[in-house]
């Protein structure tokens, strides 16, 4: 990076990007808040069980905006909101509710992240003169002269680590993109934004998915459908054991999840988990939890950020959602842009619509959507 | 860095007259002007000869002249203060969010709204109005000079309507007052408002013309203030500011400088437009406000285009602010029929009464540029986002 360039932040309102740009200020480059609206917080706010007034701490309400904008203020630096809601309704919403209705389980952090966020914050940055932007995102991002890549890396916090929501970033867009906060913890973050007088440094951290502040994601499908005028499909059908025994009936396959105890509404000696859910014949298949193990998965729609190009079998570890332990596993090139992993040991709910992450080491090496 | 301001149509600075006009009532003259004692007196007589000079400007009694707190409470004031349930009001699809949010509010309490569309051009069609009027319309309103595009509209025309039907006519001059005359007898409405910030005044006070007679009914209550229309302490230095600013901009209304104004809101005009892929949204024919011209340019977004404009000195404004900053696109250009890429695309360029050659230059060395560079990243452009 040049001695003297611009950076554009993206400010959520939060600490961590609140505390990126303060570090950034320091630096003697030239620094410019934007944050990106996504989806209006009451729009849907009161229908169907959303509440009325969401909570602070999420991204896009008006009080996050107003935090982003005070850091700013604070800091000096030049500050602005930037419109993206029809593209975040596009990208990132109506496939949200559609993979539900398909009977998938989607991460739209990660939808948002490769479809949109990083693309527009660089449009955004380049057009007004800024060739980086910075993220509060925890993760290291690194040249290696000799692969000629752009590596991405778990952070020094793995408690923190968001590298799995970050597979689906270009080498274009990792040479254009900071992220400050990859080697501290977030004890440290909260201190650095202490010591530059920010005011939120101990806000909490937003868990929920933005746009769904009351974190039902049930409710929101019901009401984003009733506002579009569409009906709900009609995905009622039978629950069946694994073994093809009818014992029960459900309301809609968007209830589901593969791995779910909760609300299957039967009575069963042993717990029962949702293995498999069939879009075509709407049928949940249920059974123990032991029969929810799988050895292997099939991903798709990859992204490759340490290699180029799966060329062969490559031992990697894989994390099949946010809060799991990454697990070893042969990953094989099939298919078209599709790649076949076998784990080691049989994993447990390897849920269809979740993102399949492969890291060697610290390194990922790339990503895709589980089939 | 330089800086260009050429978002009049925001807001204005005070121009030095208006804020020595006021000095005096914040800290000296500090008077309430309902008390009896000499401190009142004062300020009654700062606000009386205010009212003074609002009536020469609206050309009405002073009796008609109501001091308020600004262009939307006189909105609303006209709106809620007029308006019951069963009523009929007509209106237009390119005002003020302050009416169009306020026609929205009484519908839901059993108003039947009409809102006139615009043109193409950006004008509203008094024809139009007259096919909308039944025998339950009650009130009329509509702007003088519209904020994003400049385009004058026929308030005369529809004051003839308003009469010959019986029907109340609110007239929002907040963009048009001080860059075109004002005469309230002439347009023959019953209500008129203005705002003092858009003049050089200060922000949060306003005034309106009430005609004598209109059953208005007053959006605060409380003390008897303004011939108890209006109730709370009068604002005894922004009505001073206020008459101050009216003053200086009938004088600038006849020495000339309209006409000065006009001709480099012009050559501005002429300059962006030797940019391909541009052009004016109610441009042509159409009567304009001097200070105003709203520009469209094909394959970029003009939401980036205000953010890199301002990065470089120049601020200008693009459709209208939402609840959290965010640009959308303008509401007016989407009446007069532009489709959203376009509208997305459209930035207004509105020049203080004090722009001077110097600004228009700075303005023209800048624009190309950013326009240039924006095409070659827009995804309009190179048709990703189709």
């Amino acid at each position: 990076m040049k001695e003297h360039t611009t950076i554009a932040v993206a400010m959520s309102g939060g600490v961590d990007s609140s505390t990126v740009a303060a570090m950034l200020a320091q630096t003697g480059h030239t620094v410019v808040g934007l944050t990106l609206q996504l989806w209006d917080q009451t729009r849907l706010a009161g229908k169907h069980g959303i509440p009325e007034a969401p909570k602070a701490g999420r991204c896009c309400s008006l009080d996050d905006v107003y935090d982003a904008r005070r850091v700013a203020e604070h800091l000096g630096i030049p500050y602005y909101v930037v419109n993206q809601q029809e593209r975040f309704e596009q990208d990132v919403v109506k496939p949200f509710v559609a993979e539900y209705l398909a009977g998938r389980t989607p991460i739209p952090c990660s939808l948002c992240n490769n479809h949109l966020k990083f693309d527009q914050l660089l449009r955004t940055a380049r057009s007004i003169g800024a060739e980086h932007i910075a993220t509060g995102h925890y993760a290291v991002n690194e040249y290696d002269p000799e692969r000629r890549r752009w590596i991405l890396k778990r952070p020094a916090d793995l408690a923190k680590d968001q590298t799995y929501f970050l597979f689906g970033l270009t080498q274009e867009q990792l040479a254009h993109t900071l992220f400050p906060l990859g080697r501290l913890t977030k004890p440290e973050v909260r201190a650095v934004a202490r010591e530059r007088g920010l005011t939120l440094a101990e806000k909490p951290d937003s868990q929920e998915i933005c746009f769904i502040p009351g974190g039902d994601y049930k409710q929101f499908l019901t009401a984003y459908l009733e506002e579009q005028g569409e009906p709900m499909p009609e995905t009622a059908g039978e629950l069946v054991t694994s073994s093809g025994e009818v014992i029960g009936e459900h309301d809609g396959i968007s209830n589901f999840t593969v791995g779910q105890r909760k609300g299957l509404g039967v009575a069963s000696p042993s717990p029962l988990y949702v293995l498999q859910i069939d879009p075509a014949s709407h049928r949940v298949t249920v059974g123990a939890d032991a029969e929810l193990a799988t050895r292997t998965l099939r991903a798709g729609q990859l992204n490759w950020i340490s290699i180029e190009r799966l060329s062969g079998p490559m031992r990697v570890k894989i994390k099949i959602r946010h809060r799991h332990e990454p697990a070893w596993a042969t990953l094989e090139p099939a298919g078209a842009d599709e790649a076949m992993a076998t784990f080691d040991e049989p994993q447990r709910a390897v849920t269809p619509g979740q993102s399949a992450v492969f890291y060697d080491g610290n390194e990922v090496v790339g990503g895709g959507w589980i089939i | 860095m330089l800086r260009v301001y050429a978002d009049a149509n925001a807001t204005t600075p005070l121009l030095s007259e208006v804020l020595e006009a006021m000095r005096p009532y914040w800290m000296e003259r500090f008077g309430n002007a309902s008390s009896i004692h000499l401190d009142g007196q004062q300020a009654r007589t700062a606000v009386d000869r205010a009212r003074e000079t609002l009536a020469e400007f609206f050309n009405c009694h002073e009796a008609e002249v109501m001091f308020n707190a600004g262009g939307t409470e006189g909105d609303n004031t006209a709106i809620f203060g007029l308006l019951r349930p069963g009523d009929h009001f007509i209106t237009t699809s390119i005002e003020h969010s302050a009416v169009l949010r306020a026609a929205e509010r009484v519908a839901e309490r059993g108003v039947d709204v009409t809102f006139v569309p615009p043109e193409p051009s950006g004008l509203i069609d008094p024809a139009r109005i007259l096919e909308a009027m039944r025998p339950e319309t009650r009130l009329i309103s509509v702007m003088l000079a519209n904020n994003e595009t400049g385009v004058l509209q026929p308030v005369d025309e529809i004051g003839r309507i308003a009469k010959e039907a019986r029907v109340f006519f609110h007239v929002d001059a907040v963009q048009g007052a001080g860059k075109v005359p004002l005469d309230v007898r002439r347009i023959g409405c019953h209500l008129l408002s203005i705002s003092a910030h858009k003049m050089h005044g200060p922000k949060g006070v306003g005034a309106m013309f009430v005609r004598r007679g209109t059953p208005l009914e007053p959006f605060l209550v409380g003390g008897s203030h303004e011939r108890r229309r209006r109730a709370g302490t009068e604002n005894v230095p922004g009505i001073v500011g206020l008459a101050k600013a009216v003053e200086l901009s009938m004088q600038s209304l006849e020495d000339g400088t309209m006409d000065r104004v006009s001709g480099l809101r012009d050559r501005l005009e002429t300059g962006i437009l030797e940019l391909p892929g541009t052009g004016v949204n109610g441009g042509g024919s159409v009567p304009r406000v001097a200070n105003t011209t709203n520009i469209w340019f094909d394959q970029l977004e003009g939401e980036a285009l205000v953010i890199a404009l301002d990065l470089k000195g120049v601020s200008v404004s693009g459709g209208s602010a939402c609840h959290s900053g965010a640009t959308e696109p303008s509401h007016v250009l989407m009446a007069m029929g532009l489709d959203m890429n376009r509208a997305r695309a459209s930035l207004r360029f509105s020049l203080l009464r004090t722009a001077t050659g110097a600004d228009v230059d700075h303005i023209l060395s800048v624009v190309p540029g950013a326009v240039r560079h924006l095409r070659a990243l827009s995804p309009v452009a190179a048709g990703t986002l189709g």
